[in-house]
């Protein structure tokens, strides 16, 4: 059996990101859940790379892991002892849940399963900086200067709005 | 070897579905939006296969998945701020002391 | 002859003025605005008068038929319903008398409503029914003349009912709206019978059209005949007209003498071609009950207490004279049968100017006693010289005395009836008599005899009565210059050459009297006018005392008109409130009600019972979103 060192490596940051991901949301302590979320993310960006998307993989652990994780490791410790304890919900409610992540899961792993990715290849190459720039402002078709407006539009309203819910009265 | 984009969207399913598990059950409202997060990420890496798999020649689902983490960001940013106004007015931020907006 | 569009325009438009505005405005602004438009109308309509018969007569004889507006308002695949303007000889005659009295009671109510509480409304109204009465006239189809049918009926309603705080002008107006939607079903049902066979509204289908009709013919004649019956108060169908007395009394003039009840004369008129064709059996009917009712109401107005009433009587009678007059045609052509046409149509003429006259003189009257009962007047002439000489006038033309116009007319409808056959012209003649004999009745009994208001003062002088009574006294200028105006009318009228303008097939026709009959009406009426003065001169004589005691029964069953009111109110009441409203109220209850009540009750309970879904929680509103997607997939999956 040949050895294969892509899907080594897959199976690992797979197996690595669910443990995380699944102990996120069930550990009590939302410092130890922030943590792992860490962890998936850094999980994600490992997948980005070995697409080979290592902009995409650069941005989210920038943006995501840089940023993100840390606005939540300052929330929860502005928050302090509100935040340490995590009481769960009924029982009926936890199994209502659990049963409708599972039928949805097992659903959508059923149809990824039965629709065929054969046609499709993936190449390998990287994206280069210059055609991602070009693409990102450009104003031809399959360009996205309006997508990338819109966006530093909505950044720029939710950091108005996230200085005006947040300031002290 | 070339992995097969399914294990990508396999994975990606399950980090999806373990997000919406920890939404629904999960009562606090920092625990809330880390399933959230969850559950972008798990969009985000669809994004980036199909568009490995399927379009390598364009860039939709590259520069989308990349608006994707932007709105997460600002998502983000603005449920703290929330989410720390409310403990500052309530002192909690259980969800069930949150029923002020309910009726 | 385009201009002709403003006659309907002013009135529609001084109404839209004055029921928007006219709250905002005094009342001397919202009358003058109403007074004036209709003086406008009322020129227009001289003005067509003189250039439509001023034109001469065509090739054939007789006035062309103008149609100056028409646009299809309505297309229904091959049918069309037009509005329009026609113009023919009784259209425009009936201009002349709808805008004519029209104008004299706008002025006269400027006296008579002065003060009144809803003024501006009231005139509002009154153009509002000058503008349907005169669509009516000169609709150029049956459909549009049924339109503004209705809009006459729904302003008479509003004008009947204007003392709204009034129980019995309430009860009134819901009366005479009732009982006239009633007939308007027939008249409705007779129209679509009528389009749907001959495949037109018009007045004058081809012959080809007519011909595939002819065996329904008369029965939509017929069904219309009932509708105008209604309108204008035919027996059993006049049950009405009495109780819309309760309106303002220019109101009555107007709508109850002179234009509205005359409605139903002009739609036998107007259909008369088609009547005298194809249907003369139902023409004939028209005449009978014609003359029942002739009979009927002047019976009855022989003993009525209240002057109005005794002029709704009257009316009824006058209004049945010309259905009778109509009814006897045996054929199109004046010489030979037709004359009752042109007869009726002058009677029309005639008797909207003496009635118009009778009605306002009696609104002055009860202007100056305030009341409407004989027994507060008496004695008036001495007060109210006016009032009393313009009276006399219509009393007398009403009579059949000539040189008043009253003469005249009612003498062509007598010709027409003995023409017809000797038995309804004898009867005719009768009822002629009694009209002379009711009239002078109420003549003497308001302008003669002891008067009231000296009783009351001799009484209030010798200390027995605690109040002084009201002195009654002439009308203002505004109220007495139309009476003259008319009774001038009423004076001259007998001598216009009306068979010059209209008769029943159009073409020239003089009138001569025929002196004959003339004579036994002159006779009858002169002699009747003698017993009356015999009998009322000075208040009730002895004789007329005796008279009453020896005929009780008849005085009561005349004075309750009747009773036909009562059978009216048996019908309903007991019969078909009972028989079919109470299990239609029952099924529409328990069945069609109690089922919604079912359906909202259920709806209730489903909804206390899903009430908890609604928690207002985010994570199990998810929990359903995301199952209720997940389903939806699932299904899909199952089934593609």
């Amino acid at each position: 059996m040949e050895f294969h060192t892509n899907l080594f490596i897959f199976s690992g940051l797979a197996l690595f990101m669910i443990i995380a991901a699944l102990f996120a949301v069930i550990s009590s302590k939302i410092m130890r859940a922030a943590t792992l979320l860490l962890f998936v993310l850094f999980g994600t960006a490992g997948l980005y790379f070995m697409l080979h998307y290592t902009f995409l993989g650069a941005v989210q652990i920038t943006v995501y892991a840089g940023g993100i994780v840390v606005l939540f490791i300052f929330a929860i410790l502005l928050i302090g002892k509100g935040s340490i304890d995590i009481t769960h919900t009924s029982k009926l409610r936890y199994l209502a849940g659990l049963l409708t992540a599972m039928v949805g899961m097992v659903t959508t792993i059923y149809l990824i399963h039965i629709t065929p990715f054969d046609a499709y290849h993936f190449m390998s190459a990287d994206v280069p900086m210059k055609s991602l720039g070009l693409a990102i402002m450009g104003t031809n078709r399959y360009n996205y200067i309006l997508p990338f407006e819109v966006m530093s539009i909505l950044l720029l309203a939710c950091t108005v709005g996230a200085i005006l819910i947040a300031r002290k009265k | 070897m070339i992995i097969p984009a399914q294990y990508f969207l396999i994975l990606s399913a399950v980090l999806f579905f373990i997000g919406v598990f920890g939404f629904f059950t999960r009562r606090n409202l920092v625990s809330l939006l880390i399933s959230t997060e969850l559950m972008l990420n798990a969009v985000d890496i669809n994004f980036a296969v199909f568009n490995a798999y399927c379009h390598p020649q364009l860039l939709e689902g590259y520069i989308f998945a990349i608006f994707g983490i932007g709105i997460a960001a600002a998502e983000t940013a603005v449920a703290i701020a929330i989410i720390i106004n409310v403990y500052r007015n309530i002192h909690s931020i259980h969800i069930k002391r949150l029923r002020d907006l309910k009726h | 002859m385009e201009f002709t569009i403003l006659i309907l325009a002013l009135p529609l438009l001084s109404f839209l003025v004055l029921a928007l505005a006219g709250k905002q405005m005094p009342h001397k602004v919202a009358g003058a605005a109403g007074t004036a438009s209709l003086a406008a109308v009322a020129l227009l309509s001289y003005t067509t008068a003189a250039l439509y018969f001023g034109a001469g007569r065509g090739a054939d004889g007789t006035f062309a038929t103008l149609v100056p507006y028409n646009i299809s308002w309505l297309p229904l695949g091959s049918l069309s319903i037009d509005m329009g303007i026609l113009l023919d000889p009784i259209s425009v005659m009936m201009l002349i008398v709808i805008s004519t009295v029209s104008l004299m009671v706008h002025i006269y109510s400027l006296g008579y409503m002065k003060g009144e509480k809803g003024f501006q409304r009231y005139y509002a109204f009154l153009s509002l029914f000058t503008f349907s009465m005169l669509g009516l006239v000169v609709a150029t189809n049956i459909f549009q003349m049924y339109i503004f049918w209705e809009l006459v009926g729904v302003s008479s309603y509003l004008l009947i009912g204007f003392y709204y705080t009034k129980p019995a002008a309430i009860a009134a107006s819901k009366k005479a709206f009732i009982v006239t939607r009633f007939a308007d079903l027939f008249f409705l049902i007779g129209i679509l019978i009528y389009g749907y066979y001959t495949g037109t509204f018009a007045f004058t289908p081809t012959e080809a059209a007519l011909a595939g009709a002819a065996t329904l013919l008369p029965l939509a004649l017929g069904l219309m005949f009932v509708g105008g019956a209604g309108k204008s108060a035919m027996f059993p169908l006049h049950i009405w007209l009495p109780d819309a007395m309760e309106g303002p009394t220019p109101v009555s003039a107007l709508i109850h003498a002179a234009t509205m009840v005359v409605a139903g004369v002009y739609l036998v008129a107007r259909m008369f071609p088609l009547f005298i064709t194809y249907a003369p059996d139902v023409l004939h009917i028209v005449a009978y009950v014609g003359a029942f009712t002739a009979l009927y109401a002047a019976v009855v107005a022989c003993v009525q207490t209240d002057i109005k009433r005794v002029l709704a009587f009257s009316t009824i009678s006058q209004i049945a004279f010309m259905m009778v007059a109509l009814g006897v045609c045996t054929s199109a052509d004046p010489h030979t049968g037709g004359l009752g046409y042109m007869a009726s149509m002058f009677h029309l003429f005639t008797h909207a100017m003496f009635k118009g006259l009778l009605f306002l003189g009696a609104g002055a009257i009860i202007h100056a006693v305030h009341s409407n009962e004989k027994i507060h007047m008496g004695g008036l002439r001495r007060y109210m010289p006016i009032t009393h000489i313009t009276f006399l006038i219509a009393c007398l033309a009403i009579a059949g005395i000539p040189p008043f116009s009253g003469f005249f007319s009612k003498d062509e409808i007598l010709v027409a009836c003995y023409h017809f056959s000797k038995p309804m012209g004898l009867f005719m003649s009768i009822v002629a008599a009694l009209t002379a004999f009711y009239m002078f009745r109420l003549y003497y009994l308001i302008f003669w005899g002891k008067s009231y208001y000296e009783e009351q003062q001799a009484l209030y002088n010798a200390g027995k009565c605690s109040k002084a009574p009201h002195k009654p006294h002439e009308a203002p200028a505004t109220m007495t210059v139309p009476l003259i105006i008319l009774a001038a009318i009423s004076c001259v009228a007998g001598f216009i050459p009306f068979g010059h303008f209209i008769s029943s097939n159009g073409t020239e026709y003089s009138i001569h009297i025929n002196k004959a009959v003339a004579t036994t009406s002159i006779v009858f009426a002169l002699v009747s006018i003698f017993i009356a003065t015999i009998m009322y001169k000075n208040g009730y004589s002895r004789l007329t005392r005796g008279i009453n005691r020896n005929m009780r029964g008849l005085m009561s069953a005349a004075y309750n008109r009747f009773y036909i009111d009562d059978v009216w109110i048996f019908v309903t009441k007991k019969i078909i409130f009972n028989c079919i409203s109470r299990p239609i109220a029952w099924f529409d209850k328990k069945i069609i009600d109690g089922s919604l009540d079912k359906l909202a009750s259920g709806t209730q309970k489903l909804a206390t019972f899903i009430r908890p879904v609604q928690s207002g929680n985010v994570q199990s509103y998810s929990v359903w979103f995301l199952g209720g997607a997940i389903i939806i997939i699932l299904v899909l999956i199952y089934f593609a």
